[in-house]
This record gives structure tokens, C-alpha cells and sequence, in this order.
């Protein structure tokens, strides 16, 4: 992995080896009503992905994490705020050749995988559309021989027999590595993957996990694994960052954050992760309500279910401040005046 | 017929006859190469009080069979055998009539899917008012202290009585749903994946309040999940399905400890934990088979890491050994020890 290990100051400005990171992320959605008020999807998020980097974005659902795929997919346009690839920034993009550079080179792979292959095109046509679209030099024969590759590169071995497949013959698991395939094929730097194992079943999931890891270490990809399981976020990424209600809580190495988590929603995720080797820890009083997104306002948006809320986070938003190296959290309880909490 | 598995009296319980005793049920969905048996020769005994937990993975027939136990399965499904004796009644011979007044009074259903199970154009205190006059409760009064009543047990202020569901958070709706199906204190509460729509903190909050009521109330539970790290603190008894046969049946701290199914064991060893070292993972290779085309012998042994010779022959029987159950010929010998 690449030095992009910042230590001390939030490190905000270009980093060598930094290859896709937001800057100051915002992206807030008008919604109805007669006042017209604003959701705050994502707010101010700072993030960092290197080279051969897999960073899982942690949280629940509303959190802001699949905005945060689609403001690196430019679906969305940010609200403010930047986003840069190799040090470009997005907003520089804007001619269609460009636009398609790069989201070949950042492709993302869908959650569900069932609704994102056409059902009436086989596996090789579905390739070689993506192909023709983001690598036009390649000739026919190439094209054929690349999606045998990339299928092969995927365990979908042997690939020249799944290009004829259509994707009704073929499992979820299967389907899913179509998916990765398809992303692979594009010559990407970084996958966004969002959710991308959380409609399989469990006894497949580790194998796209695992293909993940693998990927990264023999085709020196990137990936941003958004995901609301911590435990398989643990299993592949090097580096972690949760959020909450829009913002980063907590970000550090992965490690670091599951063995001393700093902010007090990171150890309420790690206490309701279901591990029938752990204890149970019968103190589940908190009931999952989802934050309020609208209209916020100042403060911690977790103070509501806070069990070390105090008088300041009602007033102050926190900022993610270093708890030790590499390792930020956003709370001002536990991260602050130097005193980092065990 | 060949007597069902024996009801596991475990040293302690009180020996209570069952309150559900499912006998070699068989589900057929018919398909062009032909009928398709999503649950074949399943039997389980369930006692008051018990939490059962069945997992397995999608299309194993875990919730096919669910449906059948509530006898709610639609053409073209279709029951093809097999008994399911409730409270000492045959469900399966009764008349629509005669199951309508049993269903929700004695048994009731948490589907997995409370946006979809709920009326979206009716308010909470409406829907529960249904549900009560239709078993012939008429008093107004009554009915609207019985809904505060079941909505407080959940951890809901009786104020969402007036509300529709979508005004409710996706836990909240799944509370909704099971201080519905309490309304009339049934006896077994059967629960379909109820929180596999909702976030871990959530689903963690729904599981142990489940619990919670489960031991304070008294009621049985069947609960049908995907996820079997999900029951492993919450339930009795385990049945780990694949491919429409239960393959592994007994207490669930024992099969968590010491799986006997291949299968089982590969499940146990496909979640990551959050906890202790950090170790490479498998999985289990390859994928569910279809329904249609099951292999021969043991409907595992594909994907199985220690297929014999006969595993592709002969389908093995559950074994019994101890107070577990297992589908593998590796277990014949220690039930032949034990019988």
C-alpha cells in the first residue's frame, strides 16, 4: 500500500498516491413540500482511496453511503465540495469522451444482480456492449478474447463457454462476477462496489469477497466497498470509514477501528453485529431509529441516541480529529483536547 | 408411514405434547420437466414455548414450507403429502371455514416484508380493529385498549395507532407487525426473515425483544431466516435446510459447537466475524442445484467437501444420534452406536 498514511492534520490537500478522493463532499436533495425543505444526503465528507487500496464505507441504511457512489460515478453532481481522480477534479470533466474516460476507468458494480444484467442478452453481448463503448480499438476478435479474459479473471472459467450464457442459467453468485467482469473489462482503477454481496447468500459471499482481495493484489485495483456489514467490511478492507446520518464518524485502519472504536456509533454497529461466538450483549436498548436528515441543523447528528451526549453536541458539530495515527473520529467526547478514550 | 423425528426431550423440560407436529410434508410446484418438490419429507416437532429456527439459503424451500405449516400456499403450489397436526388437529383437513377462526386466534404470521404485509391506506388502530372483529370481538372500547395494549408491549407509544405505516421507520413498521400478529395471544407465532429488511442495530433491538416476549408471553416461534448467525443466540432448536430436506436438526448451541452436516459446517465457516483472528474463508463451492434436476444420492454432494462413493448413489436418512438429527452418511454410525 501507498504512504497515504496521514497522521496528525486531516491532511486535506493532494496526497501522493491518492487516487480518488472527495474533498469537502455535499449533497443535499430538495424535497417537496410547501417550505421546500433539504435533505442532507452527504455532508462535507472527506475521503481517500490510493492505489491498491480497498476501503469499506460502513453504515446503515440513509447514511449517505450509496450517494456517495453515485457522486464518484457522477450520477450525481456534488453540491459542493470536489471530487479528484489522479488529481483531476471532477468538475474539470465535462466533455462526453471524458466523461466516458472515466467512468471506464471507475466503474461501479450493483447490488442487485439480477436487475442489472439484461435478461435477453447473453453474458457476451452484455461485454462486448461495454467493451465496443469504452474500448473502441479493440478489434472483434480482441473484443471476444478480452471477455474471455475478464471472465476467467472473475472464476467464471471456462469464460468462452459463459458467453453464450444467458443470465437466467446462471446463479446469483455467478451473476454477480458478470458484474465484476463487466467492471474489470473497462481497464478499470478503482471499483465502486456498492453492496455487491448483500443479495447473495451467505455461503457465496465470501467467494466475491475473497475475488475482491484477489483482484486488488493481482490486477492492482482500488475498491471502494460500501456495505452496512462490518464484519465483511473487516474481512477485506484495509482501511474503514463509517458513517452516520451523511457524515464520517469514523475512519481509520481496519483493525484500529474494530479494536478501539473512538466514536459511540462505531461501538454501537460492533455490540449489534450478530456473532453467535460472541457474548450476547443483552443491553440492546437502542432501537435502530434512523437520523434525521432533514433540515439537521448544528450539532451531532447521533447525539438523539448518544449514551455520552453532553451539553456541546447539541451545539457544535463535531469535526473527525485524529484519535491516533491514521485514526479519526467525529465526537467530542471521546476525540478532543488530546484525550483519546480506550 | 415412518414414524416422524422424536420430539428431543431435553432433561429439565416438562414433557408437554407438542403444540405443532409437522409429519413428511411434500410441496410440488409443477413446471414444464415436471413437478418441482420444494419441500420434500420434512417433519418437525415443535413444543410450547420453543423457539425454532430454520435457515437455509434462498430457494432451499425454507419459506415454501412456512406457507404450508400456515396453509397460505397459493396455486400452483400445491401440498402433495404429509400431515400437519396443530394443537391435535390436522390443518390440512379443515375447511376454509374452520381454518380461518383457528388462524391468528391460535397461530398468527410475521411476514418478512411489513410495507408489503401492511395496508397502506389504512391506519394502525384500523387494521388491528380488522383483525379482532373478525375473530368476534365487536366492543370498540376493548379493541382499541387491546391495540395500545400489544403496540406498548413492542416498545411503540400508542400514539402510532393513528398512523399509517408509511409514517413508521422500517423497524418500527416490523413492531407494528408483531404486536399485530399478538393481538389475539396465540400460542405460535410463525416469522418469516422479520428483519432482514432492516439495519444490524435495528434487527439486533427487534431480535432480543422477540425474545423478550417470547419468554414473558409464553408463545412457540418459528423463525425462517437466511441468516443463521442471526437465531444463534435467540433459538432453542435449529433446522438447517438445503435443497427441500432438512439436513441438520437439533439444539442450537450444540450444532454452533459441533455441526455434523458438511453442509453446516460450511455455513458455520462463510461469515466473517468481527471478533478474533483473522482468517481466510471459503465458503461452499459452487451453488444451490435446481429443484428440477437434483443431483442423485445426497442432493449436497457436489458442493461437498467430504463426498464418499455412495454419497452419488444412495439418499442418505437423518440419522439420529444424541439429540441431534443429521442428513450424512458420516452420522450412520454413531446412530446405529446410539440405537
Amino acid at each position: 500500500m501507498s504512504a497515504v498514511r496521514e497522521g496528525e492534520s486531516g491532511g486535506k490537500t493532494d496526497q501522493a498516491g491518492a487516487l480518488l478522493e472527495a474533498l469537502a463532499l455535499t449533497r443535499h436533495f430538495r424535497i417537496g413540500g410547501l417550505f421546500g425543505r433539504t435533505l442532507h444526503a452527504v455532508d462535507d465528507v472527506d475521503l481517500t482511496l490510493s492505489a491498491r487500496e480497498i476501503v469499506a464505507l460502513v453504515g446503515e441504511s440513509g447514511s449517505g453511503k450509496s450517494t456517495i457512489a453515485r457522486l464518484f460515478a457522477m450520477v450525481f453532481r456534488p453540491t459542493s465540495g470536489d471530487i479528484r481522480f489522479r488529481g483531476r477534479s471532477l468538475r474539470e470533466i465535462r466533455s462526453h469522451r471524458d466523461i466516458l474516460a472515466y467512468r471506464g476507468q471507475v466503474p461501479m458494480v450493483f447490488q442487485d444482480p439480477f436487475s442489472s444484467l439484461n435478461p435477453v442478452h447473453t453474458i457476451g453481448y452484455a461485454l462486448e456492449r461495454g467493451l465496443k463503448l469504452h474500448r473502441p480499438s479493440l478489434s472483434r476478435a480482441e473484443r471476444e478474447a478480452e471477455a474471455i479474459r475478464v471472465l476467467d479473471a472473475v472464476g467464471l472459467s471456462p469464460g468462452r463457454r459463459m458467453l453464450g450464457r444467458y443470465p437466467h442459467e446462471l446463479s446469483g453468485g455467478q451473476r454477480q462476477r458478470v458484474g465484476f467482469a463487466r467492471a474489470l473489462s473497462c481497464q478499470p482503477k478503482v471499483i465502486l462496489a456498492d453492496e455487491p454481496v448483500s443479495m447473495l447468500d451467505v455461503s457465496i459471499r465470501i467467494g466475491l469477497l475473497n475475488l475482491m482481495a484477489q483482484l486488488c493484489e493481482s490486477e492492482g485495483l482500488s475498491f471502494l466497498y460500501i456495505t452496512h456489514d462490518i464484519a465483511s467490511a473487516r474481512y477485506v478492507a484495509h482501511r474503514v470509514v463509517v458513517m452516520y446520518a451523511g457524515q464520517v464518524v469514523e475512519s481509520g485502519p481496519t483493525e484500529e477501528v474494530l479494536h478501539r472504536p473512538v466514536h459511540p456509533y462505531t461501538r454501537l454497529l460492533l455490540s449489534a453485529v450478530p456473532d453467535p461466538r460472541a457474548e450476547l450483549n443483552v443491553a440492546a436498548t437502542d432501537l435502530g431509529e434512523p437520523p434525521r436528515v432533514v433540515e439537521p441543523g448544528e450539532g451531532c447528528r447521533f447525539r438523539w441516541r448518544c449514551p455520552l451526549a453532553v451539553s456541546i453536541c447539541a451545539e457544535v458539530t463535531p469535526k473527525l480529529r485524529p484519535a491516533s495515527p491514521g485514526h479519526e473520529g467525529a465526537c467530542h467526547v471521546t476525540v478532543g483536547r488530546g484525550v483519546s478514550a480506550p | 408411514m415412518k414414524s416422524p423425528i422424536r420430539p428431543f426431550a431435553r432433561p429439565g423440560d416438562a414433557v408437554a405434547d407438542p403444540i405443532l407436529e409437522v409429519r413428511d410434508i411434500r410441496v410440488e410446484y409443477p413446471t414444464p420437466e415436471g413437478p418441482a418438490r420444494a419441500v420434500d419429507r420434512v417433519s418437525f416437532a415443535i413444543h410450547p414455548g420453543e423457539f425454532l429456527g430454520i435457515v437455509g439459503e434462498s430457494g432451499c424451500g425454507k419459506s415454501t414450507l412456512l406457507f404450508a405449516i400456515t396453509q397460505l400456499l397459493t396455486p400452483p403450489a400445491r401440498l402433495a403429502g404429509g400431515a400437519i397436526v396443530f394443537k391435535g388437529q390436522n390443518l390440512v383437513q379443515l375447511a376454509a371455514g374452520a381454518l380461518r377462526t383457528i388462524r391468528w386466534r391460535d397461530y398468527s404470521v410475521v411476514m418478512q416484508s411489513a410495507m408489503n404485509a401492511l395496508n397502506p391506506v389504512k391506519t394502525v388502530a384500523a387494521q388491528y380493529a380488522d383483525a379482532m372483529r373478525a375473530h368476534g370481538y365487536a366492543d370498540r372500547a376493548a379493541i382499541r385498549a387491546r391495540s395500545r395494549e400489544v403496540l406498548s408491549l413492542v416498545g411503540i407509544d400508542p400514539v402510532h395507532l393513528n398512523s399509517f405505516p408509511h409514517q413508521l421507520s422500517g423497524g418500527m413498521r416490523q413492531r407494528v407487525m408483531i404486536a399485530m400478529a399478538l393481538l389475539l395471544s396465540p400460542e405460535l407465532i410463525v416469522m418469516d426473515e422479520p428483519t432482514s429488511a432492516l439495519d444490524v442495530v435495528a434487527q439486533r433491538s427487534l431480535m432480543v425483544q422477540i425474545k423478550a416476549l417470547q419468554k414473558s408471553l409464553g408463545f412457540a416461534v418459528i423463525f425462517v431466516t437466511h441468516d443463521m448467525s442471526l437465531v444463534g443466540h435467540f433459538s432453542d432448536r435449529l433446522a438447517v435446510m438445503y435443497a427441500g430436506v432438512i439436513v441438520e436438526i437439533g439444539p442450537t448451541r450444540r450444532i454452533f459447537q459441533s455441526p455434523g452436516h458438511p453442509y453446516t459446517q460450511g455455513l458455520l465457516e462463510s461469515f466473517p466475524s468481527v471478533y478474533g483472528p483473522k482468517i481466510p474463508l471459503k465458503g461452499i463451492p459452487g451453488s444451490p442445484p435446481n429443484m428440477v434436476m437434483l443431483p442423485t444420492g445426497c442432493r449436497f454432494h457436489p458442493r461437498c467437501a467430504k463426498v464418499m462413493g455412495r454419497c452419488s448413489i444412495d439418499p442418505p436418512e437423518l440419522y439420529e444420534a444424541e439429540d441431534m438429527a443429521v442428513r450424512c452418511f458420516l452420522r450412520e454410525a454413531a446412530h446405529v452406536r446410539c440405537a
